[in-house]
């Protein structure tokens, strides 16, 4: 039976996108007010883009939030390809292997920050951007992992035999032949990993020690001290990276071999 | 010159998995292909053709046993350190580069300087008339074009041996057999070992000089197409080779061989005991009842154009074809009993 001829199965779509993307439109617009109290519209201007491009805090905390994000997917990336190419043939384990992989997708996150703040403690490892990497690398990992192994999964393992059969050794092959048809998956990976770390709050929240506040810790602290429409210019600028970042995943993640 | 054998396989064996479930997939097989022959492997899916074509690639090991090429021990070595060169079921042409990149391979891999590479890859591009495509990628090419282009790229390289495995069957009907013709011409014009894997019979009684029947991981039979299709000497390989009638009758320890209804022939000769003779249905000949060696029933008639096909029944039940070529024949009677004539020399005595 066709979905669309249950009664109101449109009104119900509306109402749950209303529901969803209002908010976000709504703080988009207000991002554009040029009323100081963020609930009051007078007229539009540009004025709280300009505010914080010139705002050393929020400068300092784009700057780790990029650090931040770039260090930790690239690491994450490179562990998740090693971690792909390993688990690729059948061995006792192996499924055991790739739920420990993906754990972090579906551990409370409070968790296994409060775990990670107790480790660094316990292990004498100061707390600031140096903690951050290690703990946004961990579970950025299964965003990685999945769409190069999404990748690898599609790419039939005659094109390696082909390669080894025309003279190309093991590390030749990997060069001339896995890498390049791989390269879409680890791309899409790095991008999902950047954009997760980016948005993280928690994990930063309770390991950035003094003066390196990420920008999701920097807009909660904000918060707190009054609504501001400098923090609607921030999350606006965020959910366009984010946009960006997401849409550059799929489409790389769906490229031609 | 050194007259070492282009491939030679010494007592190879080949289970996949360990302890009981292992699944034996080449037991003891020994085979020396010549230089300059076109080798055939030819059998049903799992009969082990593959398995032995990827040994000689190595892209699988043995378990046991000696594989050289050209004269060279082999056995151990990976696949990049073989002299050959195999173009695959699915052709696996790198997406990534365009058609002379993809036939460029292997020259870059052995180090040739840019300019003999481009030269040798046009070279074998227009082996295959692709040379007006060598800039385009693979997914633009249509199958049969796809198909060329694995060939190039196989050659490319001049291996000492090039291995097939089964690179007609992803093509349609006419194609194939305009491929075969090419395939056969290019063998001859390179002058190297092809070694084809196919389970089509007919493919491989058109092409090759040598064919091996394959069953259950063992070669039954090996010899020229003409041989093998003339002198089956197992049931499995008359049977899997065109159309066969296969008769049951009692070899005499006088000599002679008793068929059903009772009569004797003079030979061929077998050991004394239950056999099976096989005549291919060209060899027999329908004569008037009672001056053949057995009488039959006629069933069915059917026109083939350039033949006719008789369906009869022998005396135990069993059904017998008879394809007449000359079609001045006078045309029996269906239902009405006939003789059929088996020229001693087309028998064959199978064994099971």
């Amino acid at each position: 039976m066709n979905l669309r001829r249950f009664p109101a199965t449109r009104e119900v779509s509306i109402a749950v996108l209303a529901f969803l993307y209002i908010p976000v439109v709504v703080l988009t617009a207000y991002s554009f007010n040029a009323n100081r109290t963020a609930t009051v519209w007078t007229h539009a201007s540009f004025d709280w883009y300009a505010r914080i491009l010139t705002n050393p805090s929020i400068q300092a905390a784009t700057w780790n939030s990029i650090v931040l994000a770039t260090a930790a997917s690239i690491a994450a990336t490179g562990i998740a390809l090693m971690a792909a190419l390993a688990t690729r043939r059948a061995f006792p384990g192996r499924s055991t292997t790739e739920s420990v992989l993906n754990l972090p997708l579906i551990l409370p996150e409070i968790v296994v920050a409060v775990a990670t703040l107790l480790l660094f403690v316990s292990l004498g490892i100061s707390l600031g951007l140096g903690a951050m990497i290690l703990a946004h690398t961990a579970f950025c990992i299964p965003f990685a992992y999945l769409p190069i192994r999404a990748r690898l999964d599609g790419l039939s393992g005659s094109y390696e035999e082909a390669a080894q059969d025309l003279y190309a050794n093991r590390f030749r092959t990997f060069r001339r032949v896995t890498m390049p048809l791989l390269w879409p998956g680890v791309m899409a990976g790095f991008t999902l990993a950047f954009v997760t770390s980016l948005d993280d709050f928690l994990t930063s929240f309770f390991l950035s020690g003094p003066g390196t506040t990420t920008l999701p810790v920097y807009i909660f602290s904000a918060i707190r001290a009054g609504i501001t429409p400098e923090i609607n210019a921030i999350s606006t600028v965020m959910l366009l990276i984010s946009i960006l970042l997401v849409s550059l995943s799929f489409f790389l993640g769906r490229l031609r071999r | 010159m050194h007259d070492d054998p282009a491939v030679s396989i010494e007592h190879v064996s080949k289970a996949f998995g360990r302890g009981a479930t292992a699944v034996h997939v080449l037991h003891d097989v020994s085979v020396t292909i010549g230089r300059r022959e076109f080798f055939t492997l030819l059998g049903p899916s799992g009969c082990g053709k593959t398995t032995l074509l990827r040994l000689i690639a190595g892209f699988e090991t043995a378990d046991s046993g000696l594989i050289r090429i050209d004269g060279a021990d082999v056995t151990d070595a990976p696949p990049f350190r073989r002299p050959v060169n195999t173009v695959f079921q699915n052709y696996a042409l790198f997406p990534h580069m365009t058609v002379e990149q993809n036939v460029g391979f292997a020259l870059e891999e052995q180090g040739l300087p840019r300019d003999q590479i481009r030269r040798r890859a046009g070279e074998a591009l227009e082996m295959v008339r692709m040379q007006s495509f060598a800039q385009r990628r693979p997914a633009e090419l249509s199958g049969g074009q796809q198909q060329r282009v694995a060939l190039a790229r196989a050659l490319a390289p001049r291996p000492k041996v090039l291995l097939l495995d089964e690179p007609l069957s992803a093509l349609d009907l006419k194609l194939r057999k305009e491929m075969q013709i090419e395939l056969k011409q290019l063998q001859s014009e390179a002058g190297i070992t092809f070694i084809f894997v196919t389970h089509d019979q007919e493919e491989a009684l058109t092409l090759s000089d040598r064919v091996a029947v394959m069953q259950s991981g063992r070669i039954l039979q090996m010899g020229p197409p003409r041989s093998i299709y003339e002198a089956p000497t197992h049931r499995f390989v008359a049977d899997f080779i065109g159309d066969i009638n296969l008769i049951e009758g009692e070899a005499l320890a006088s000599g002679g061989i008793r068929l059903p209804g009772g009569a004797t022939l003079p030979g061929p000769a077998a050991a004394p005991g239950r056999v099976t003779l096989a005549v291919r249905p060209e060899r027999a000949k329908i004569v008037p009842a009672g001056s053949g060696v057995i009488d039959a029933t006629l069933v069915h008639s059917a026109f083939l154009g350039t033949a006719m096909l008789h369906k009869l029944t022998l005396p135990d039940g069993a059904s017998f074809l008879i394809r007449e070529a000359d079609l001045s024949a006078p045309m029996p009677e269906r239902g009405g009993t006939v003789g059929l004539s088996l020229p001693v020399e087309a028998l064959q005595v199978l064994q099971a």
